[in-house]
Formats: C-alpha cells, sequence, structure tokens
C-alpha cells in the first residue's frame, strides 16, 4: 500500500508538515515556493493544451490588482476579493488572449508576451490604480497560518485536482489540441472553446497567486507586471517536468529555494543560478519528476501490490 | 430527407495567392454512392476535400449537404452535420494506446446527441469500434502504444476515428497510400460494409486498381479542373485523362 500512497503522501505532508519547523523568514520563502508552484502549474496546463505562455505576469498581475482593487476601494475582506479576484482575473485575462487564441506556436507566445508589458506602461501612463506609486495599505490575511495553510491547501487542491483532470477524457481532448489540432476539429469539437476553459483555469490559477501575494505584502504595483513571473513558473516547469503538473511544484520547489540560498554570494548569484538551470535542462532534458518516476516505477517489481 | 442528392457541388472556385487551385468544380453526390476521386499529384484533391469540409474556404462556389448550404462553415460544424473524413497524412497519439486514441472523436458533440446526451463507457466504445475494423480483440493490439503500430493498423485507427462520428458521409483521402496489397486487401470488406449500411463515402486515391473495384463512378482532376466523370471502368479510357496521367503522346 505504501508504494502506491507515498508519491502522494510525500507532497501532502511535506506542504502541510513543513511549514511547523520553519522561522519566520523561511516561511515567507515556503509562500513563495507555492505562489511559483501555482504559477507553474497555470503555465504547464496552458502548454500541455498547446498554448506555450511567456505571460503568466498578465495572470499574476492581473489577479494582484483585482484583489487590490476591490480591498482598497471598497474595503472588502480579503477571503471575498480572493476568490473574486481569481474568478473575474481569469475571465479577464481570458476576454484579453480570446482574439489571439486562433495563433498558434511562438505567435501566441509573444503575444503574451507583450501583453503584460504593455499594462505595465499603462498603469504607469494613465496614473490608474496608484499608477507608479500602487496601491499600499491593503488588508493582509487575519493570520499567517492561514496564509500559510489557505495557500499550501489551494497548491494540494490544484496539484491533484488538475493532474486528474489532465488524465481524463477531457483533459485528452485538450492534449489532442496540442498534439494535432485538426483531428480534433474533425471530431466536431469547437477547439477555441476548448482552449479558452483551459485558458481560463490557467488564468484563474495565476490570479489567485497574485491576490495571494497582493495581501502577503499589502502592497500592490507594477512590479507585479514584473518578467519573473513569467520566466521563473517556465523554469521550474521545464526543470521539474512538464506535462505532468507535479513535475512544475517540483521544480519551484528546487528553484525558489535555491534563489534564497544563493542571496548570500551577491552578484554571482544569477550566474550560479543560470549554470544550474542548464545543467539540470541539458542533463535531464525530461524534467526531474520523469526521471524520479521512472526510477520509483523500477522497484515494483520487488513491491507487493495488492 | 428526400430522395435528392446528398452532395451538391456548384461552381466552386478556390485560389491560393495566384494559383488556381479549384476552378469551376461542379459534381454531385447521390446517398449510398462510392465516388472515386482521382488525378495527378497537385491537382487539387485534397484541396477539394478541405473545402467540403471547410477547412478551407472557397473563393467561389456552393456547396449544399443534405440540401442545406454548408459552404464556408466553420469545420466542426460540418462535422456535426454529418460529414467526417480521414486525412492523408496519419498523426495519432504515438504515446497513447491505440484505443485511446478513439477518446477525442468519442468526445463529439455529435455523438452525444446520438447517445441521448450520455457518452457511456468511452473505452468499451472503442474497443468495440476498433474490433470493427479489424483490431482483434484477442490479439491485445488495441492496447498496444500507438507508436508501435504498423502503418496498416495506423491508417484502420484513422478509419475507425471518422467511423465513430457515424456520418452519413465519409470523405476518405488517401486511405490506400503506403499499404501493401495485403493491407489494402484487408481494409476493403471495411469499406464494402460502410457501404452495405448506406453510407455515402468519397474516396481520394492513387491506388487506381484498387479502387475501380469498388467505386461507383470516378471524377478526374487536373489542374484543379474535372476533365473527366463516368464509371470506372471507362473512364481511363479517355484520351484526357491519359494525357493527364501519361503527358502528352
Amino acid at each position: 500500500m505504501l508504494y502506491l500512497s507515498a508519491p502522494r503522501l510525500v507532497p501532502v505532508l511535506g506542504f502541510l508538515l513543513l511549514p511547523i519547523f520553519l522561522n519566520a523568514y523561511w516561511q515567507k520563502v515556503f509562500l513563495s515556493v507555492a505562489v511559483f508552484g501555482l504559477l507553474a502549474i497555470s503555465w504547464d496546463i496552458l502548454a500541455q493544451s498547446g498554448m506555450i505562455s511567456l505571460g503568466q505576469a498578465l495572470f499574476f498581475g492581473v489577479g494582484a490588482y483585482a484583489a487590490g482593487t476591490l480591498n482598497h476601494y471598497f474595503g472588502w475582506h480579503p477571503l471575498v476579493t480572493l476568490p473574486l479576484a481569481s474568478i473575474f482575473g481569469g475571465l479577464i485575462c481570458t476576454g484579453v488572449l480570446l482574439p489571439v487564441l486562433r495563433l498558434r506556436g511562438v505567435y501566441f507566445s509573444m503575444v503574451t508576451l507583450i501583453i503584460p508589458l504593455m499594462l505595465v506602461r499603462i498603469v504607469e501612463a494613465t496614473k490608474v490604480f496608484g499608477g507608479t506609486e500602487g496601491l499600499s495599505g491593503i488588508d493582509a490575511l487575519p493570520s499567517h497560518w492561514l496564509e500559510i495553510y489557505l495557500v499550501a491547501l489551494v497548491l494540494l487542491g490544484a496539484l491533484f485536482g488538475f493532474r486528474r483532470m489532465m488524465d481524463s477524457d477531457y483533459g485528452l481532448v485538450l492534449k489532442g489540441i496540442a498534439d494535432n489540432d485538426r483531428s480534433v476539429i474533425n471530431a466536431g469539437i469547437n477547439i477555441y472553446w476548448f482552449k479558452a476553459q483551459a485558458l481560463f483555469i490557467s488564468s484563474s490559477i495565476g490570479a489567485f497567486s497574485g491576490a495571494f501575494m497582493t495581501h502577503v505584502y499589502m502592497f500592490v504595483g507594477m512590479p507585479v507586471f514584473a518578467l519573473d513571473y513569467s520566466i521563473l513558473p517556465i523554469a521550474a516547469a521545464v526543470v521539474g517536468g512538464p506535462g505532468t503538473l507535479a513535475g512544475a511544484v517540483l521544480g519551484a520547489c528546487i528553484l525558489v529555494p535555491l534563489s534564497e540560498i544563493l542571496r548570500g554570494i551577491g552578484g554571482l548569484r544569477i550566474v550560479l543560478y543560470g549554470l544550474f538551470l542548464v545543467v539540470f535542462i541539458v542533463g535531464l532534458p525530461e524534467g526531474i519528476f520523469h526521471f524520479i518516476q521512472r526510477k520509483y516505477h523500477q522497484f515494483e517489481r520487488w513491491v507487493e501490490v495488492d | 430527407m428526400g430522395a435528392g442528392p446528398i452532395l451538391e457541388v456548384t461552381g466552386l472556385y478556390k485560389n491560393f495567392g495566384g494559383v488556381q487551385a479549384i476552378s469551376d468544380l461542379n459534381f454531385i453526390l447521390n446517398p449510398g454512392e462510392l465516388l472515386g476521386v482521382i488525378g495527378p499529384n497537385g491537382s487539387g484533391k485534397t484541396t477539394a476535400v478541405n473545402l467540403i469540409t471547410g477547412f478551407v474556404k472557397p473563393t467561389e462556389g456552393e456547396i449544399l449537404f443534405k440540401g442545406e448550404a454548408i459552404t464556408g462553415m466553420a469545420p466542426h460544424k460540418i462535422v456535426r452535420r454529418g460529414i467526417s473524413r480521414t486525412f492523408q497524412m496519419v498523426k495519432p497519439f504515438y504515446q497513447l494506446p491505440a484505443f485511446k486514441n478513439m477518446i477525442i472523436p468519442l468526445y463529439s458533440p455529435r455523438v452525444k446527441k446520438m447517445r441521448g446526451g450520455k457518452y457511456g463507457d468511452r473505452d468499451a466504445v472503442a474497443l468495440d469500434l476498433l474490433e470493427e475494423v479489424g483490431f482483434e480483440r484477442d490479439s491485445m493490439v488495441a492496447f498496444k502504444s500507438a507508436g508501435a503500430l504498423p502503418q496498416g493498423y495506423l491508417k484502420r485507427l484513422e478509419l475507425a476515428k471518422a467511423i465513430a462520428l457515424n456520418p452519413e458521409l465519409m470523405i476518405l483521402d488517401e486511405l490506400f497510400s503506403g499499404l501493401s496489397l495485403a493491407e489494402v486487401a484487408g481494409i476493403v470488406p471495411i469499406i464494402e460494409k460502410l457501404r452495405f449500411q448506406g453510407k455515402t463515402l468519397i474516396m481520394i486515391e492513387h491506388r487506381l486498381k484498387e479502387l475501380f473495384r469498388i467505386a461507383d463512378r470516378v471524377l478526374v482532376l487536373n489542374y484543379g479542373q474535372k476533365i473527366a466523370e463516368g464509371d470506372a471502368s471507362q473512364v481511363m479510357d479517355r484520351p484526357e485523362v491519359k494525357k493527364a496521367y501519361l503527358g502528352a503522346e
């Protein structure tokens, strides 16, 4: 039994028990891991549906500003703004990207890369939502334990829930669109409707992580559209193993703490970090998760499974 | 549905830039007929299929399916009305087992409608459909990953995907290409059975001998134009067809 349940127990227990043993600083890092894990899941769902996004920052930023606005101008409680920002952030992002769903491959990627950069300049130029100052004085979540366990539970829920979804027949249709869209059209399936659904799911996850970070930092400003939120989730998914969602989370668990540890060495941090990425991508192009999965299955012949 | 033709193509034109891919194509197809479409490479056969199935929009002309215009309609809507096709280049999910490849067509809204809003157990239906096209159940071949299957089985899989939609009109684009004689001989009975069930078929083929044995009528295209149409046994004797295939005398 343990052979079957261990791969599920490790992440569940890890995310639920680990925060208890961490000090305040590493608890913040833990939040960061969870948020980048969610962004990486969000990227992976889109990638599996044939949309390679370079703009997770769009989802993150829209969610962050949605939560910030609802809290700053209307004074709504964080537990209300979080779900609302996720859903409406998802709807807004889907609406923005709807016209480019017809684009394939690198053309879609380019649009997703450009839109967050454009939004930054719009906020700067029109001075909406506090302009360059941003919106400060946003309410934090009632307790920091709630913060930790909320994001941990959402991450675990998203990980297992969406893994199940991608393994279902519905997920197979999404993967079919990525693989050979003409063959899916030929089944009488409206691929743009399915792509829009995948986009909504993905952008809602991204918007949640943005909204969550707004309440953690108690501030929202132009940095939410920064390139970090687009690139790091991709790095996490690629290092961890794309197409599994679990790999995406695993990648975030490695890359985010690593980035923190390397902080001590100053300027060379980015070089070492980059070197690490290159070593992993060259050495394990399938991703860490696929590698572990393969090795784990080799134990099967020694373990009795009932 | 009346006794009228199931498909009517009138004055169909398609230009790609300056290239006239299809010009003034006219033909009708009666229910239950098997129409063969032949022609040299680049004569516009596949473009004609793409126009009928909506993957490409025509420059001019009209296509009626069961008396209703489907010209320029989105391809997935045309499929839902009852036209399904196979592709010349089979591109299955190579890493998935063969029967899982059937899930996508079985997910179709058309299948849902036919089954009264219920999809049922898609895996079981998939295995049944594959057995019909020759994936012997005992051999477990339906459980092999599509990447490990020989070309003959991949073509059968492609055919099964079209059959799953229970279409009224099936368009088979070079189903026989790349197959051995034995493999073709294995597929012909499946097509005969489809005809027996009253399906209307269009077959684009380069394998003339095998096609002529089963086709009711043959249409010959060259440079996007219909140069001949008629009984399979007579069409090849016409001088313009000989010229298109063998070059000028």
